[in-house]
C-alpha cells in the first residue's frame, strides 16, 4: 500500500464521517460547516486522483461562493429549529435502510461485476510539463466551446433571477428611476409665459434721473 | 495508485448518505439543498474517477459543467427560500400547501 492510498483511505474516511455530520446535525449552521469540511476533504480526494484544477475550483467556487451563500441564508432565517426536527427519528429506520440498499447495490455492481473495465488500471503516463489546467483549458476552449458559452449564460441566468426574486420595493425610498429621467420633456419641467415688457414708471425709478 | 472500485464505492457511500439525508431532514429545505449538493459531489467523484482511470480528460470537462449548474442552482434555489420566508415567516415544507395538492 503505498502513500497515496493511505492518504486516499484516510481522506475518504473523514469525509464519510463529514457527509454523517451534514445529516445528522441538529443546528443548520453545523450542517453547512461540515459540508464546508467534506467540500475539503473532496478537494485533497480529487487532487491524489490527478484533477488538481477542478480541486482547487472545488474550494475557490464551493467553500467561497456557494457555502458561503448557504451560511449567509441560514443566519438571514429565523428558524424554528424544534419544528424542524419533528419526524427525524420517525423516518430514520427508512432512511437507513434506503441507505444501505443503495450502498448494497452500488457495491454489488462495482465489485462483482467489475464494470467490465477489468483490472488493467494502468496509470497514464505523465509527461514532464504536464499541465492539468492547459490541457483542460485547451479542451474547453476548442471542443466544447458551445458548452461553456451555455454555462456562461446559465451564470448570467442564475445571477437575473436571484437578483429578480429578491428585490424588494420599499416605500419612501429616494431611489434614481432612470427610465423616467430619459423620459421626461422639457414641457413637463419648464413653463414659458409670454408677456408685454413693462415700461418703468416716473416715481418707481427715482434713481436714474440726474 | 488508487483503485477505480475504491473512488466509486466512496462515491456511492457519499450518495446513499445524501439520499438518507433527504428522508431525515424532510421538514428543512436548507438542508435538503445541502444534502442536493452532496450528491452531486458523488457524482462528480465518479467522473473524476474514470477521467483518471481512463486516461480521459472530457470527464473533468464534465465535472466543471456540473460545478456550473449546481451554482446556479443552489443561487437560485436559495433566492426561492428567501422568498419564501418573507412570505411565510417558516420554510417547513409541510405547510406549504397554499395550492392544495
Amino acid at each position: 500500500m503505498t502513500i497515496t492510498e493511505i492518504l486516499f483511505y484516510a481522506f475518504s474516511a473523514v469525509l464519510v464521517v463529514a457527509a454523517l455530520g451534514v445529516i445528522t446535525a441538529r443546528n443548520p449552521v453545523h450542517a453547512a460547516l461540515f459540508l464546508v469540511f467534506a467540500f475539503f476533504n473532496s478537494a485533497v480526494i480529487w487532487l491524489l486522483l490527478e484533477a488538481e484544477f477542478l480541486a482547487i475550483v472545488l474550494v475557490l467556487v464551493y467553500v467561497g461562493a456557494v457555502m458561503v451563500l448557504f451560511l449567509f441564508v441560514v443566519m438571514m432565517l429565523d428558524v424554528d429549529l424544534a419544528q424542524m426536527k419533528e419526524g427525524f427519528t420517525r423516518y430514520a429506520p427508512l432512511g437507513i435502510i434506503i441507505a444501505v440498499l443503495v450502498v448494497v447495490e452500488i457495491g454489488s455492481v462495482v465489485w462483482v461485476k467489475h464494470l467490465g473495465v477489468g483490472q488493467q488500471s494502468a496509470a497514464v503516463a505523465v509527461v514532464e510539463g504536464y499541465s492539468n489546467t492547459r490541457a483542460l483549458g485547451e479542451l474547453l476552449y476548442t471542443k466544447y466551446l458551445y458548452p461553456f458559452e451555455l454555462a456562461a449564460m446559465v451564470l448570467l441566468l442564475a445571477i437575473v433571477a436571484a437578483i429578480v426574486l429578491t428585490m424588494r420595493h420599499r416605500a419612501g425610498l429616494k431611489a434614481q428611476d432612470i427610465a423616467a429621467q430619459v423620459a421626461v420633456r422639457a414641457k413637463d419641467r419648464i413653463r414659458i409665459v409670454k408677456m408685454d415688457a413693462e415700461k418703468p414708471s416716473e416715481t418707481s425709478s427715482p434713481e436714474k434721473q440726474p | 495508485m488508487i483503485p477505480l472500485e475504491s473512488v466509486l464505492m466512496l462515491a456511492g457511500m457519499l450518495f446513499a448518505l445524501s439520499v438518507a439525508g433527504i428522508f431525515l431532514n424532510r421538514k428543512n429545505v436548507i438542508l435538503l439543498l445541502m444534502c442536493i449538493e452532496l450528491m452531486l459531489l458523488a457524482v462528480n467523484f465518479n467522473f473524476v474517477a474514470f477521467a483518471r482511470h481512463l486516461g480521459d480528460l472530457n470527464g473533468q470537462v464534465f465535472v466543471f459543467f456540473i460545478m456550473t449548474v449546481a451554482a446556479a442552482e443552489a443561487a437560485i434555489g436559495l433566492a426561492i427560500l428567501v422568498v419564501l420566508f418573507r412570505e411565510r415567516r417558516n420554510i417547513n415544507i409541510e405547510q406549504l400547501d397554499t395550492m392544495k395538492g
